[in-house]
Order: C-alpha cells, then structure tokens, then sequence
C-alpha cells in the first residue's frame, strides 16, 4: 500500500524535477540543433513509458495486495498480449533510432566546404593548428616533437610551412562556417569537448580522429578534456573563442606560421646581461635571490618560463591585485622593449650559474615525498627540475620561501586565476587540494632533498 | 555396462571429517556458496568506502580534504573494478549461482565439487593480490577501472608502476578461478537434473546464472589477452596497445601499437559483462516477484528467450562503449541498431514482472519490497540507456555524469536491490532462521529512496556537461555554483545510503541467533530447493532418494488445487500435470509455437 503510494510519488516527483530543475543543456552555440531534437524525441517516448509502466506497476500493487479471501489468477501465458506488446516496443524503438541514426550520419559526412583545423592534446594542454594559405596542414608526427617543435610538424613537408601555430589553449573560430577539427594526441587518451557545440571525440595517440560542427553563436566557451588523461585530467582546460570573419582574420594573422617559429633566431644572452643589472638590484649578481627582498632566485630557471612570466608581468596577467610583490615586477618587465629583449634576458638568467639556494623552510620530508611523488612529480618530474612538455617549471634548488608564496597566491587566487594566465589555473586547483601551509612546507622541505 | 546418466549416477561426495573440512576446505557447493557471497560483500564494503571517500571530496571540495587527486584516480577506479567484477560477479555466480543450481536442479552437489572449492580459494587469491596493491609501490593504478592504455603505462597516472601489474595479475587469476566455477555451474545445470526436470521446467534463477555463465565463459577470455598483453606491454617493453608516445616529455621506445585495439577487447568482455550482472539479477528476481505474488511468472517461455536472446545480442553491441573512442564513425550504424535492438527482449521482461504483479495476490514483504523496487530502478536505468545507446545522443551525454548516473541505476542499484530481495528470500533456507521484517523494511526504503535521490539528480548534471572523472569542478562559465550545491546533496544522500547498510549487516548477524526459527517453506514456495528434508540442506541436499520433478516451478494458484501452490516434485496422483488447468511450458505443445 505504501509502496504503490512511493511509486507514484516518484513519478509525479521525477516528473516535476525534471521541468523545475535548473540544470539542463547549456544554450547550443553550434548548428547542432537536430541532436537537441533527437533528445527530445528521446524524452517523450521514454518518458511515456516511464510513466505508463510505474503507473500500472504502483495500481497492481495497491489492487492486488493481498487480503483475506482474494486469490490470485492463474495466467501462465498470454500469446496475443505479448505480441501486441513486442510490436509496440519495436515501434518505439524505430521512432528514436531512425532519427538518431539520420543525424548521426550528417556528423559521419563531414560537408565538403568545411575548412579544417588540428587540435593538439598532450598532458596537460590544449594546442591547436591552423592551415595556411593553402588551406592545407602539413603532416606531422609525435616523434618529431621537440621543444622548438612542439607539434612535431614535419619540416619536410612544403605543406606545413605556412601552418599558423598557437601554444596557448586559447583558439578562435569565425561564426557560420563548416569546421572540421583533426584530433591528435602526443601521449594519451584525451577528448575535445566543448559543451555548447554538443559533439565531442577522443583524442587517439597513433591516429587522427575527427569531427565536425558550425558555430553559429559569438562568444567565448570552455574546451574540457573528457576523458581520463592522467591526474591532471581535471585540469585540462582551454578556450574556444568565436568572432566574426573579421575580428578571425585579425586574430589568425597575428598567430606565428610554423615557418617562422622555426626561423627565430637564437636568444642573445649577452644582450639580456646588458639589462640585467636593474634585475641584480634585487635578485643578486648571479640571480641568486634575495629574500630580505622578496626578490627569488633566478638563476637555473629554464629560459621558456621566464619568459613567459616576463610576458605575463608585461602585460599585467601577473602582479595583479593583491600581489604586491608582483606589482613591482610590472614596470621592471617594462623596461624589456620587446619580445626578443624578453626572450635575450631569459637566456641570460639560464646561462647563470645555478647554485643551490639556501633552505628556509622546514617541514615533513616523509609527508612530503609522499604527496610530491603522488601530485607534483607526473608534471615537475621526479627531480623536480620541470619541463616545457608539461609546462613546469624548475623548482628543485630553488627559492623554497618563495615556492610557498606562490602557492598561498595560487591557493588564495591572486595567481593564476586571470584569463589569460592559460597554465596557472591548474596550479589554483592543485594549491587547493593541498590541505594548507603545512603540506606546502613538507612539500617543500622535500624539493630541498632534491638538489 | 549399461549408460546412466548423470544425474542419476551415486555422486562420490567428500564427507567432511572435521570443522576445518567441513567450513574452510569445504567441497560443498553451499558452505562454498557463502564463503564466496562472504568475500565478495566484504571487498564491496571497501569499494563502498572509497566511493565515499569520493563524495566526501566531490561534496566538499575544500573542507576535508581527504584524499588528493592522486587518491582520487585512485578509489574511481578501485571501486568500479570491485564492484563490478569482485563483488557483483562473484556474488551472483559464486554466491547465488553455488548455491541454488544443485538444490534448485534437484542434485547433490555440483557435478566437479573439488574444482568448485578451488574455484573460491582462486579467487580469494585475487581479491588479495588486488588489495595488495593498496600496499606497495605508488598505490593501486588510478587509470579508471577500464584501464586504457596507453594512459594506465605512463608516469602521469598513479600506480602506473606496480599498481597496474597487481590489477592486470588479479584479474587474470581472477578470471582462472572464475572458469573452474563457470564450467561447475554449466555442467551442473545441463547435466545434473533430477529425473522430470526438463530445461523448460527450470526456474529463472536458474535460467538467468546459466546464461550469465555462459557469457562470461566467452567473454572473459578477452580480457584475459587483453591484460596479458598489457602486462606484456607493461614489462617487457611490447607495443601492442602502444603507439609512438612522449612521457613528461621524453619520447618512450614504443611505436605501432593500438590503444583503439584493446577498448575493443576490453567491451568485448565489458559489455557482456553488464549482462553477466544482470541476467542473475533478472532470473533470481523473477523468482522472488513469482512466489510473493502468489502468481505463475508471467510469459514463462518468453523470460527464457528474452535472458537468451539477451545474452546473444551482447556480444554484438560492445562498440556502444567506444562512440567517441576514435574508431571508423560508421561501426555507429551497427553498434547503435544491435544496441537499441536488445531493448525490446529487456523491455518484455520488464512488461512480464509488471503482468506477474497483475491479477496477483501480492505479499508485501521485505524481499518482495527490494524486488518491486528493482523494476522501478531497472525501468529508469533501462530507459535512459535509450539515451546512450543512440550514437547521436552519446555525444553530448558520453563522460558526463549522466554515464555515471545510468549505470549506476541500471547495473548498481537495481543489481544490487535483487541482492538484497534474494538474500532475505532464501535466508530463511540458508540459515534455518527468519530475518526481522521490520528492520528489513527500514533498509529498503533507506536504500531504495537514498539512491534515488543520489542518481535522479545526477543525471542532470550530465545534461549540464559536467565531466566525470573530475576531482574538482574548479572554474568553468557553464557550471554554475548550484552544480556544486548538488553535488553536496548528493554525497549528503550519499553518506545516508552508506550508513544505512548497517541495518543489513546488523538484521544478518542478529537474526542469526536470535531470529525466529524458520519453517523448512516459509514462503509456500514451489521451486525444489524448498522442499529439502532439512532446512539449511545437509551435505548432498537431499535424503536417500533424488526429487522426481513433475510440472514446472510456478505453479501457484492453480484452480482447483489442495494449496494455493503446488511443489515441483509433487505427483501427478496428488496434484494433476496435464489438463485444461495445467500449464507446462515443457509438454503444452499447443502453445509452444511461440
């Protein structure tokens, strides 16, 4: 009796749930509205059934709970009511596959005028590559990858020469045009999701898989990785902006050809030493670190992630509000001209002699080891010296008051939470599955064992 | 010499001389029975806490801080592995499979008891080697329990050092004493039945743990190569699923090899797999829904095609895993048809519990309480596999949390209902003892409610885009903060369900001292193993003389009979077989054109 009473209740109440819940498909952003219709037709046949079945189910179980006198009938088979019933099954399931399978084969056919792009997913980062004016990518292959060549592009193919290159996660897209995106990965399994276009696919190490879709809304839209890559998983994130041919046009001219990546001429280090002396004010001679200063030691720091944050510092996507020992950084990075000035001075600091800085902080080695080797090491390496592939810096022999800094700035979001800071937003989510200070100080007391 | 069948040949059994022979190296199939169904609750209590442990982290992301991402991979893919193969196999072919076909085909024993007591003490060996890996190393693999490579080999994922080899090891030991259990159960059902018992007069427990076996007989065999070749992968540097990769930025010596390729072999045993949970499940809760509704099953010869049926079309619809995997898009045409295809003969059977209900005489009682509950919880998993199964509406859907919350409905919960109906249905057998009603009942509705209020919710977080597999949310402009408040709600129900399990442990334990003796066929039962002298059954189940069996297990409520349920091995001079009122799906030609 009460059950049958639940039962219905919970019809009536999924019912309910179902129209009030303020969680639903995100606003499409893409011409994909025959898959919002193939849902739909989804829900109202399975619907029905919910409904129908749960309602009959609650009634026999409310009429023919057992009382005195009441007996039960004996029906071993019905022929004719079960095949009325397979039939009507079967039509309920052609009404939902024909549809679905007529969509399905728009997204096979990818339509002819469609302009492709490659997305490039490594741990744990989104690249993306675009054709040039031969409307062609060159080939490429995951040996080939170095760090001047991050998406191995094959530099005997005439056709990827022209190919514009953009390291960050952050790609556009021009509104109503047909896209093809080619999916590569340079180590595992990842996926290109993009919630408002609806269609997602893995990203394979060894083959190129597709799909395809035509935006039809401007705007900006997360990229997430959906599938299990690693343990950074949930912090492979990007963007995909959509502009108006124009605002395309500008964005894509400015994207360096892979060409011109690979015609950079050699950072200068005697030129960055020829500006360095503002640097050793604060930083030391040899780029040893201050700490009666805050300034950290630069010296060993790979030239890659200097210059970024140099760029970043220049352009205000660090020493934002809050830092206001990175608000200092901002007009020194100033005094850098351009990108070669920076690129010269990042040479420069690597060149410097890397000596161990001296350890301030004392912690849990043991703790320590372990959360490191658990979190830290898959993207700062075992030994913690870092690497461009997953976009980590040095930390071993480095400043260790700093380190805790920067993590308290991470964990609170004066780092790494501006949207244009690509790498540091994996850090926020790192900083705050640590419990506080006291791992941050444990982890660092490790990183000091590793010099 | 003259042939004797089987079933009819003096069955050599290993009497027991002492209390080590007759409870630890036991040879018979029902003290075997629980020493499976034993270990497997057990393990499943541990991928319980871990799945826990996940909510606490999902609910609360910055207040516990329980476990790091690292522990995070961790418990997602050490819970999904336990639940699925160590607990729920394990317990519906080595729990319920062990213990039901003898006494329900009316024989002695299994056929081979020596390899069925190897079978268990096999497969607690696995469960150990896998909670090994709980001890050394980094910890057990954090790959998800599908294990993709080239993912679960490389220093990005946790365990990818020792974790991975124990796993790979477990399930392949796994797998050994599975078959030495499997080919028992087969051979037991084809070979063991009493005199009169016919295939078409078996009850659907037994027709639903027959098929199930017969699956995974198949099917495991393609994750056994699978693992060994990951293991091969693994340790001696081959690349069969291994292309050209980079890890943390150094290239690896592999080259050539298909991470597609072992998705392929891993559903090929996965999806089988959902259905070696489910057909069990389907047969056993057939069985409870028929006696407690004091009414025949509905559509008997129809159940049997439709776990047949079932169990044929699984082989051919494992791809419906891999829509977005990166394969040719045109295997979605196939995989989507084969897919919605198999909803038909699932839907039948839905209808067939539904009509057994109807025109019933319904007792509603605990075990019936969990089953009627489990049609509600199948129809809703059931349905929204609609959803995924369309290859279209895979894309959106696929890795959200709308996956998690439809297989958790349909092989979670609702296996996990028909568990829990099964065990209070046949404790009385098993333990001479009546379990408490009432605490019984306070475990359905904490369970059945709880859960419901756990997945109903969570599928429309997947219709948001929420990710599975994330450790935290962090910031998205899509997500909005109330997905988190959910999500607190959720690990809230969450906790509650957990908790609520107590109520089962306590009511097993208690009432096996202190509950109410039971009667040898408390629930009026017509199936055989009710009708065994002694209650539990002695080794070798039945007296001097086998059962003769006379008509099929469901008859209940026959007109004109002396009860309101007839006995399988009930003679015809009692009780009539063959009249206008007597139904046998095995003899009534007239209507076997089905």
């Amino acid at each position: 009796m009460v059950l049958a009473v639940v039962i219905f209740l919970l019809v009536i109440g999924s019912i309910i749930f179902h129209f009030a819940s303020p969680w639903w498909f995100t606003d499409i952003a893409a011409d994909w509205g025959l898959i919002d219709l193939t849902i739909t037709i989804t829900f109202i046949v399975t619907g029905i059934v919910f409904v129908l079945i749960n309602v009959f189910l609650a009634w026999c179980v409310y009429k023919y709970r057992q009382k005195p006198g009441h007996k039960a009938v004996y029906e071993p088979e019905n022929h004719k009511l079960e095949v009325i019933l397979s039939v009507v099954t079967s039509i309920g399931v052609i009404a939902m596959l024909a549809p679905g399978l007529f969509v399905w084969a728009l997204f096979v056919n990818v339509p002819d005028n469609a302009t492709e792009y490659e997305v490039m997913g490594q741990q744990w980062q989104w690249a993306f590559r675009y054709p040039g004016a031969d409307g062609q990518l060159g080939t490429a292959d995951t040996q080939l990858v170095t760090e001047s060549n991050p998406f191995g592009v094959n530099p005997e193919d005439p056709n990827g020469q022209d190919d514009k290159i953009v390291l960050g996660p952050e790609m556009h897209l021009p509104i109503d045009k047909p896209v093809k995106a080619n999916l590569r990965s340079n180590d595992v399994l990842h996926n290109y999701t993009v919630a408002q276009f609806r269609v997602k696919m893995d990203l394979v190490p060894g083959l190129i898989s597709y799909l395809w879709f035509e935006p039809n809304k401007v705007g900006r839209y997360d990229i997430l990785c959906e599938e299990l890559c690693g343990i950074g998983h949930f912090v492979m994130r990007g963007a995909v902006v959509v502009d108006s041919q124009a605002d395309y046009d500008v964005w894509l001219a400015q994207q360096p050809t892979f060409a011109e990546t690979q015609a950079m001429v050699a950072a200068d280090p005697a030129s960055g030493q020829a500006q360095y002396a503002v640097c050793a004010s604060c930083h030391g001679v040899q780029g040893e670190g201050n700490i009666a200063l805050n300034a950290p030691k630069l010296a060993g720091q790979s030239a890659w992630y200097t210059e970024r944050q140099l760029n970043y510092f220049k352009t205000g996507v660090r020493g934002g509000e809050g830092d206001t020992n990175g608000q200092m950084m901002a007009p020194m990075a100033n005094m850098l001209a351009d990108a070669n000035a920076v690129r010269n001075m990042a040479a420069y600091i690597e060149s410097l002699p890397d000596v161990p800085a001296a350890p301030t902080v004392t912690g849990d080695v043991e703790n320590g080891a372990s959360i490191y080797n658990r979190n830290c090491a898959a993207c700062h390496l075992d030994n913690a010296d870092g690497t461009w592939y997953t976009d980590a810096p040095k930390l071993s022999g480095m400043s260790d008051w700093y380190f805790l800094t920067q993590l308290q700035n991470f964990r609170t979001g004066i780092r790494g939470l501006h949207s244009n800071d690509y790498y540091g937003e994996q850090m926020v989510s790192m900083a705050t599955a640590m419990s506080g200070i006291e791992e941050y100080e444990d982890v660092a007391a490790y990183i000091n064992t590793l010099r | 010499m003259a042939y004797v069948p089987l079933a009819d040949q003096e069955q050599e059994l290993h009497h027991p001389h002492s209390w080590v022979t007759k409870y630890v190296w036991s040879q018979d199939h029902k003290v075997i029975a629980i020493q499976y169904a034993v270990t497997a609750i057990a393990v499943g209590v541990v991928a319980l806490v871990l799945s826990l442990m996940m909510r606490m982290q999902l609910g609360f992301p910055e207040t516990f801080n329980l476990i790091d991402p690292s522990e995070y991979y961790q418990a997602v893919t050490m819970h999904g592995m336990i639940m699925v193969v160590y607990l729920l196999t394990a317990l519906f072919m080595g729990g319920f499979g062990n213990y039901l076909i003898p006494l329900m085909c009316g024989s002695r024993d299994m056929v081979f008891p020596f390899m069925n007591m190897l079978s268990y003490w096999v497969y607690l060996l696995s469960v150990l080697i896998l909670m090994a890996s709980f001890f050394v190393g980094e910890g057990p693999t954090g790959g998800g329990w599908t294990l993709y490579p080239p993912q679960t080999n490389l220093a990005g994922t946790p365990g990818h050092d020792s974790g991975i080899v124990l796993m790979l090891i477990s399930l392949a030991v796994f797998i050994v004493a599975f078959t030495m259990g499997g080919l028992n159960y087969v051979v037991t059902t084809l070979q063991s039945r009493c005199r009169g018992l016919t295939m078409m007069r078996l009850p659907l427990s037994v027709w639903g743990i027959f098929v199930a076996t017969c699956l995974a007989l198949f099917a495991f065999p393609a994750l056994l190569v699978a693992a060994i070749m990951m293991l091969f992968d693994t340790l001696l540097g081959t690349s069969f699923f291994m292309p050209a990769v980079i890890e943390s930025g150094t290239p690896l010596d592999h080259n050539g090899g298909s991470p597609v390729l072992f998705q392929h072999l891993f559903w090929f045993f996965g999806h089988p797999e959902v259905y070696i949970v489910a057909l069990p499940a389907f047969g056993l809760v057939s069985d409870v829904l028929s006696v407690h509704a004091r009414k025949n099953i509905f559509g008997y010869r129809m159940m049997v095609w439709a776990i047949i049926a079932i169990g044929a079309l699984s082989f051919i619809v494992w791809a419906h895993h891999m829509y977005v995997s990166g394969m040719h898009p045109y295997f979605g045409f196939f995989f989507a048809t084969t897919t919605l295809i198999i909803a038909v003969p699932t839907a039948l059977k839905v209808y067939n519990w539904v009509l057994t209900l109807y025109e019933g005489d319904i007792r509603l009682n605990a075990p019936m309480y969990f089953a009627i509950g489990f049609i509600f919880t199948f129809i809703h998993g059931g349905l929204t596999g609609l959803f995924l199964g369309n290859v279209i509406i895979d894309l959106p859907l696929s890795d959200t949390y709308f996956v998690v919350a439809h297989f958790h409905m349909v092989m979670g919960v609702s296996p996990v209902l028909v568990v829990f109906a099964a065990i209070y249905h046949w404790y009385p057998k098993i333990t001479g003892r009546m379990f408490h009603e009432g605490m019984a009942k306070l475990h359905f509705w904490c369970t059945f409610l709880g859960t419901y209020a756990i997945y109903l919710p969570m599928h429309y977080l997947g219709f948001l885009g929420v990710p599975r597999r994330y450790y935290a949310l962090g910031t998205t402009d899509f997500i909005p903060q109330s997905a988190q408040d959910l999500n607190t709600a959720i690990t809230i129900a969450a906790l509650f369900v957990g908790a609520s399990q107590l109520l089962f442990f306590s009511n097993m334990l208690w009432s096996l001292r202190n509950g109410k003796k039971a009667d040898p066929n408390p629930w009026g039962a017509a199936s055989l193993e009710w009708q065994t002298a002694e209650t539990p059954p002695i080794h070798g189940n039945w007296g001097a003389e086998l059962p003769t069996v006379y008509r099929w297990a469901y008859d209940y409520s026959v007109p004109g009979a002396h009860k309101d349920f007839i006995p399988q091995n009930t003679p015809e001079s009692i009780e009539p077989t063959m009249d206008e009122q007597h139904f046998d799906p095995d003899l009534d030609k007239s209507k076997a054109d089905l």
